[in-house]
């Protein structure tokens, strides 16, 4: 059976959930392709990640600059460090499509940030576009829509 | 030391907390204070409710908050901005509950179907019947929603003053406006519109802390040094071509480390009634790249002297007192709307220059989410301070508040003046117009009824 296979595709998305809550973010950069983009909307059913704001829409170099910024010894608003937890419901596998090399998921995830004594819930739906290079899944784009985009928040410190 | 005034506070009283050097921790953390604020320094001044482009047509409304007053921004039938309160006169039933809609011709309360025009004015009641005789024609419920006591559309920023009488926009704002002209002018067609929702990032602090840190320059190169500094780092571990233009967030973000005698020679310009700005010769706006075009549109709208003029204003942060702060190189506005003694809405909004490149908007919309989302890496570590300070402020230990930098005995804050970007004599501005308009104004009527 050729590579990948759904529950290849599915395991994927698991092992990278968990990459986030181990707080293993240089191997969750490396998950990456070089041109992959992670959007996070602010507007529910958001089309245009350009010309209105976003929570999020970062590239590779913003990425690592959140990875590294984790990490400084600076970095006042994660003394004490935040810690993440995501429960993911199976992953549908929308696009199978191996002649383009090109894969789309769609999966329901409750994700919960706490730092101290605070701790909140985000409802998302994360799609992934994945492809394979070199025998092994990359993220090419990721999608994270909070159910309650539209909601004020505090900090959301973290990657859900 | 300064006796220690003791609560609870009175209009009489409160102003003991403002000192020319200091502030009390009250100011930011007393109830009592916070309510007079909301009753009186909230209605005598003018604050901002929303752009005009948010309710392009009839009936179109959006609703927000004044101070702590819930109010609908609406396009009345006539074509004209109503600030009206968002209440039913008969049981206080919240009309419009949603963020923005159309309601067409009239309001109509949900709970019992009294009517209203898009100027608050009464249209119906059922069964009316039921009210003859009673007196109801003579009340001010009888009438329909009550509107704000004066609302100006300057430039397409609505603003409204609560009180019924008070100091004019005109008088209030003076030559303050020039940050919003300018803002406005860098669209060739001198138009804004609003680009999509707000950012809306919840801080529990008292208001005020985030409006003195928009003129606080001696906190991003410490505060922001884990996100600005990395990505300095980061960036020059890249072996970039010099040649090459700077991806835009690093043009965006490297600013914030920039050093201190940067931030000292921007300058701070304050104007009466306690507004002001950073960036009186520079800022953090100054070296953004070209967008390819847009020189030529200014200048074939406004001639080449005049374009040169208006794109030659880089202003940092300038603060409307009481509560927004508008950047206008980039077109956003902020609104930090209080929601309590320790709780605060910030809201983040971006404006599109009509006729202008979409790169522009597109830099700018990286800029609010870059900075100012409850996502940002640079709001994160701001937000930190705002609540430590909350917390801190708890200590008895220490009860004053300093704002001494650059202080200088018998400061006139009643005439404008520019200083060391790094003074705190902004901050000194604010409080020194939250002790004015603690009080209610003589009226000083222009035409504010115009436009």
């Amino acid at each position: 059976m050729s590579f990948p296979s759904r529950d290849d595709l599915i395991d994927f998305i698991y092992d990278e959930a968990r990459m986030l809550d181990e707080g293993r973010y240089d191997e969750w950069l490396d998950l990456w392709m070089p041109e992959g983009v992670y959007w996070m909307p602010l507007d529910y059913r958001q089309t245009d990640p350009d010309l209105v704001t976003s929570l999020l829409h970062e590239d590779q170099f913003m990425l690592r600059l959140r990875v590294e910024r984790l990490n400084g010894a600076r970095t006042f608003s994660q003394k004490p460090k935040s810690r993440c937890h995501h429960v993911i419901q199976r992953p549908f596998v929308d696009v199978m499509d191996s002649d383009a090399n090109r894969y789309v998921t769609n999966t329901n995830m409750h994700y919960v940030e706490t730092r101290l004594d605070d701790q909140f819930l985000l409802a998302i739906t994360a799609t992934h576009e994945l492809t394979v290079v070199e025998g092994k899944i990359r993220i090419a784009n990721k999608r994270v829509d909070l159910l309650n985009s539209d909601a004020a928040f505090g900090n959301i410190q973290l990657l859900p | 030391m300064p006796a220690t005034p003791t609560p609870a506070y009175t209009l009489d009283t409160v102003t003991d907390l403002i000192q020319p050097h200091q502030v009390h921790r009250d100011v930011y953390t007393d109830p009592e204070v916070y309510r007079l604020e909301m009753k009186h320094l909230f209605a005598n001044t003018w604050v901002f409710v929303g752009h005009d482009s948010q309710t392009p047509n009839k009936g179109d409304y959006y609703t927000t908050q004044v101070g702590d007053q819930p109010v609908i921004q609406v396009r009345h039938t006539n074509g004209e901005i109503c600030v009206l309160y968002n209440r039913c006169p008969h049981k206080g039933t919240k009309i419009a509950i949603d963020r923005e809609g159309n309601t067409g011709k009239f309001f109509r309360c949900p709970y019992h179907a009294w009517s209203f025009k898009t100027d608050g004015c009464l249209l119906a009641i059922p069964l009316k019947k039921g009210y003859e005789g009673t007196g109801l024609d003579q009340t001010e419920n009888g009438k329909g929603m009550k509107a704000v006591g004066a609302v100006r559309n300057y430039r397409g920023f609505i603003f409204a003053r609560l009180a019924d009488e008070g100091i004019s926009f005109e008088d209030f704002f003076g030559d303050s406006l020039s940050s919003l002209d300018n803002m406005v002018d860098r669209s060739p067609a001198g138009r804004l519109e609003v680009a999509g929702p707000p950012l809306r990032y919840m801080h529990n602090c008292n208001w005020k802390m985030l409006v003195e840190n928009q003129t606080d320059t001696c906190h991003p190169m410490v505060a922001h040094e884990s996100s600005a500094g990395t990505a300095v780092k980061i960036f020059e571990d890249m072996d970039w071509p010099e040649d090459k233009p700077k991806p835009m967030a690093m043009e965006i973000i490297a600013p914030f480390m920039s050093p201190y005698e940067f931030f000292e020679n921007m300058g701070i310009r304050t104007w009466p009634n306690g507004h002001g700005h950073t960036g009186v010769h520079h800022s953090i706006h100054s070296d953004y790249s070209a967008i390819p075009g847009y020189f030529e549109q200014m200048v074939e709208a406004y001639g080449e002297e005049k374009a040169k003029q208006i794109l030659g204003e880089n202003r940092h942060n300038t603060v409307y007192f009481p509560n927004i702060m508008i950047k206008g190189p980039i077109q956003q506005l902020r609104n930090f709307i209080p929601l309590g003694p320790d709780k605060t809405l910030v809201e983040s909004y971006i404006y599109r220059l009509v006729d202008a490149p979409d790169q522009l908007l597109a830099r700018t919309a990286m800029y609010n989410r870059l900075i100012n989302a409850p996502t940002s890496m640079v709001g994160h570590d701001d937000l930190e301070m705002y609540e430590r300070a909350q917390e801190g402020l708890a200590a008895d230990g220490m009860e004053w508040v300093n704002i001494q930098r650059l202080y200088e005995e018998g400061e006139d804050f009643d005439h404008e003046a520019v200083e060391n970007g790094t003074t705190e004599r902004q901050m000194r501005n604010q409080f020194h117009a939250w002790v004015k308009f603690m009080q209610p104004q003589p009226a000083t009527e222009q035409a504010e009824a115009a436009e």
